[in-house]
C-alpha cells in the first residue's frame, strides 16, 4: 500500500495542480519535521542514527492507538454500513489528537532511550548498528503480534485533526495548514534551542568529544538529550503523518522512504543548519514525488523504470553530496550563540541591527 | 599504573603535588608524562594505583566529574574544534553553564542571555591573555599550532580550575610571549593560589616557573626536588641524554 499514490495525480488540469502542490507541501512539511529531527541528532551531535523510520513509526502508531474509537465500538464506513470489531488493535481510547501527538512525540523518545542507553556510551558505531535493527524489529512485531495493531492489515478511520474546519476537498487545506504550523513551531523551538550553549556543547562532542570532556561536560547525557529530542521530533512528524492519511499499515514505513530519503534531504540541503534541512526536504522530496508526475511524457525505456532511476538517483546524490560537497548546499552558520554578537559574519550584523529595532530582548547583543 | 598491551607506559610513579605551587613533570621522550596526565584527568583507566585530589580518591571519576571537581587539563596535541570560532572554543570551558539545558535557553532566554554575556566577556579577557582576542571570531582550525596551543590554554583557564595540568604549554609558542605567560601563571598562583602541574621541555621555563621538579624516566619517578638540584643530578642527566654522551 503505498500511501503516497494518493498525491500522485498527474497535472492534466490546473486543478489538479493545485491539489497536488497541497499535498506535496503537506509531505515536505511532515519530511521536513522529520529532517529537522535528524539534523538535531546528525547534524548538530554527530549522532548516526540509521532508523529514522522506527521512532517515525513508533510516534504514528502511539498516536493512532490512543485516538481511534475502542475496536469494538461501532463504526461507520463510508458506504454507510455499521460495522463492529472489524480491526483488531491495543487501546482505542478515543483521545484527542493533540493528546495523541504528544504521546507519539513521548513514545518515540522513550524508545530512543531504551535504544540509547546500552549503545550511546559506547563506541559510535554501536548506535549506528543499533538504529539499523530496530525498524525492522518494531515492523515485525507489528506485523506478527496479534491483537496490537492490527498485523499487517494496518489501522484505518484514524481521526482527523480539526476536520469540523473543513469539509471534503477542502480539508486537504486545513491539512496543510496544520502540517506548516507544526513545521514552523518546531523549528523555531529547535532554532533557539541550538543557537545557545547547549548547541554549542552538541557541535563541540560533534568535532571532538575529548575536547567537550576535558571542558567538562558529560557527553553521555548531551548525545542522549540530543538523540532523545530528536527521536521526539520524528516522533511527531509520525504522528501528523499518522492522522493525515487516517490508514497506516506496516508497509507505510519503508527504510526508503522513512530514513533513506530523509538522510538524503539532511546531505542535500546541508546538514548542521535547520533551513538546510527543510530546503533539502523541499528539493530532494519535489524528484521523489514529482519524478511520477513526468513519467508518461519520459521514453518508454526510462518512464518503466522511473521507480528504480528515482531510487538510484536518491543513492547517487547522497554519494555525490557526501565526496564532493559535504556541508550541503546550506552550509552551517558559524556562530557563537544567538546571544553573542558576531561581528565578522552578515548574520551578527543582522542580529545587531534586529536586536536595535526590536529594543532590549533576549536577542539584544551585549554591546546594545 | 598504565600498561599498553602489556609494555608499562607508567609504571609506579609516585609524586605529590602541594596545593598552592608550581610544579614540573619532566623526563625525555616517551618517558609517560603525558600519560600520566591522561590517567589524572580520567581519560585512560589505570590498571593500579591510586590518584588522590583534595583528599579524595578520583581515579574511577570520569573526565567531566574531575573538571567539576576543579582538575582541568590542556592536551599535547591540541585538541581545537576546528570549524568553531575561537571564541566558542574558549567559551565551551566555562563551567557550570544554565544555557546547556536545552529548556533553558528555550523558557529562559533572559537568564542564559545574561549568563552568556558574562561568559563572553571572561573568554574575551581569556584570548586576550594569550593575544588571541583579535582572532575571536576565526575558525580555530585556521590557527597555527602555536596558537592552538594557546587556545587550549585559554580553554583550560576559563574553567577557573583549583590545579591545571598544562601539557608543553610552550612547545611551539614564541619566546616572548611564552615568558609573559610564565609570568601569568606565576601571578594566577600567587594570587588565587591555582595550582599547576606542568610538563615542559623548555628549561628555562621550568626554572623561572617551578617550585618543585618532578623527573620521569621510562615511566617511574627518578628524582624530584628544586628545579638547580634536580638538574645538576648526574641520574638525570643520563636519563635525558643516555649515559654515552657523558
Ligand atoms: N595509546 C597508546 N598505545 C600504546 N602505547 C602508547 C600509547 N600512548 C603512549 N604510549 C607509549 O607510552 C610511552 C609513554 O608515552 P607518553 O606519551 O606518556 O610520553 P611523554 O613522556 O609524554 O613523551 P613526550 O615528551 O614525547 O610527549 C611511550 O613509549 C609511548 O609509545
Ligand atoms: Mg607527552
Amino acid at each position: 500500500m503505498d500511501l503516497f499514490a494518493i498525491d500522485l495525480i498527474v497535472l492534466v488540469t490546473f486543478g489538479g495542480a493545485v491539489n497536488w502542490t497541497v499535498g506535496f507541501l503537506t509531505t515536505v512539511a511532515i519530511f521536513g519535521i522529520v529532517a529537522l529531527g535528524l539534523n538535531l541528532q546528525w547534524g548538530y551531535t554527530g549522532v548516526f542514527n540509521f532508523g529514522v523510520v522506527a521512532f517515525f513509526m513508533v510516534g504514528a502508531y502511539t498516536s493512532a492507538l490512543l485516538t481511534l474509537p475502542h475496536p469494538d465500538a461501532v463504526m461507520v464506513t463510508p458506504s454507510g454500513a455499521e460495522v463492529t470489531g472489524v480491526l483488531d488493535y491495543a487501546g482505542g481510547f478515543g483521545l484527542p489528537v493533540p493528546v495523541g501527538w504528544l504521546a507519539g512525540m513521548g513514545a518515540a523518545g522513550a524508545l530512543a532511550l531504551i535504544v540509547g542507553l546500552p549503545t550511546l556510551r559506547l563506541r559510535h558505531d554501536f548506535l549506528a548498528i543499533a538504529t539499523i535493527g530496530i525498524a525492522a524489529i518494531l515492523r515485525s512485531i507489528a506485523n506478527s503480534i496479534e491483537g496490537l495493531v492490527n498485523r499487517s492489515s494496518g489501522l484505518s478511520g484514524i481521526p482527523r485533526f480539526l476536520d469540523e474546519l473543513a469539509s471534503g476537498e477542502d480539508y486537504r487545506w486545513v491539512l496543510l495548514g496544520i502540517a506548516l504550523l507544526m513545521l514552523i513551531v518546531v523549528y523555531l523551538a529547535l532554532q533557539r534551542t541550538v543557537d545557545s550553549p547547549w548547541g554549542r556543547v552538541l557541535r563541540a562532542i560533534r568535532e571532538n568529544e575529548d575536547t567537550a570532556k576535558a571542558a567538562g561536560k558529560n557527553t553521555v547525557s548531551f548525545r542522549m538529550q540530543s538523540f532523545v529530542l530528536g527521536g521526539m521530533i520524528m516522533g511527531l512528524g509520525g504522528a501528523i503523518f499518522a492522522h493525515r492519511f487516517g490508514a497506516i499499515a506496516p508497509t507505510s514505513f519503508s527504510d526508503l522512504l522513512g530514513t533513506f530519503l530523509i538522510w538524503a534531504m539532511l546531505m542535500v540541503g546541508g546538514s548542521g543548519n535547520n533551513r538546510g534541512a527543510l530546503l533539502g526536504a523541499l528539493l530532494v522530496g519535489f524528484f521523489w514525488f514529482g519524478t511520477p508526475l513526468i513519467q508518461e511524457d519520459l521514453p518508454d525505456f526510462l518512464g518503466n523504470r522511473v521507480f528504480m532511476i528515482r531510487q538510484l538517483v536518491i543513492g547517487l546524490l547522497i554519494v555525490v553530496f557526501v565526496v564532493a560537497r559535504p556541508q550541503g548546499i546550506l552550509p552551517e552558520r558559524r556562530r557563537v550563540s544567538r546571544f553573542v554578537s558576531d561581528p565578522d559574519s552578515a548574520g551578527g550584523r543582522w542580529a545587531s541591527l534586529r536586536a536595535r529595532f526590536a529594543g532590549s530582548g533576549p536577542r539584544s547583543s551585549p554591546e546594545a | 599504573m598504565k600498561r599498553f598491551g602489556g609494555n608499562p607506559a607508567v609504571d609506579g610513579a609516585t609524586f605529590a603535588v602541594e596545593e598552592g605551587t608550581i610544579t614540573a613533570l619532566i623526563g625525555p621522550n616517551g618517558a609517560g608524562k603525558t600519560t600520566c596526565f591522561h590517567c589524572i584527568s580520567g581519560f585512560l583507566r589505570l590498571d593500579g594505583g591510586t590518584i588522590e585530589f583534595a583528599g579524595a580518591s578520583i581515579a574511577r571519576l570520569s573526565p567531566p566529574a574531575i573538571v567539576r571537581r576543579g582538575l582541568v587539563r590542556t592536551f599535547q596535541i591540541p585538541q581545537e574544534l576546528s570549524s568553531m570560532t575561537v571564541l566558542e572554543n574558549c567559551m565551551l570551558g566555562a563551567g557550570a553553564q544554565r544555557g546547556e539545558r536545552p529548556w533553558e535557553p528555550l523558557f529562559r532566554a533572559k537568564r542564559v542571555a545574561c549568563e552568556e554575556r558574562a561568559h563572553e566577556a571572561h573568554a574575551r579577557e581569556m584570548l586576550r591573555l594569550v593575544t588571541l582576542d583579535e582572532l575571536a571570531h576565526e575558525r580555530a582550525g585556521n590557527l597555527s599550532g602555536g596558537q592552538k596551543k594557546l587556545l587550549e590554554l585559554a580553554r583550560a583557564l576559563i574553567a577557573r580550575p583549583k590545579l591545571v595540568l598544562l601539557d608543553e604549554p610552550a612547545a611551539g609558542v614564541n619566546p616572548t610571549l611564552a615568558l609573559q605567560l610564565v609570568d601569568h601563571i606565576r601571578r594566577l598562583q600567587r594570587e588565587l593560589s591555582v595550582t599547576f602541574l606542568i610538563i615542559e621541555h623548555n628549561m628555562e621555563v621550568v626554572t623561572r616557573l617551578t617550585d618543585t621538579v618532578v623527573v620521569m624516566s621510562a615511566g617511574r619517578v627518578l628524582t624530584e626536588g628544586a628545579p638547580s638540584a634536580v638538574m645538576a643530578d648526574p641520574a638525570v642527566q643520563d636519563a635525558y641524554l643516555g649515559s654515552q654522551y657523558r
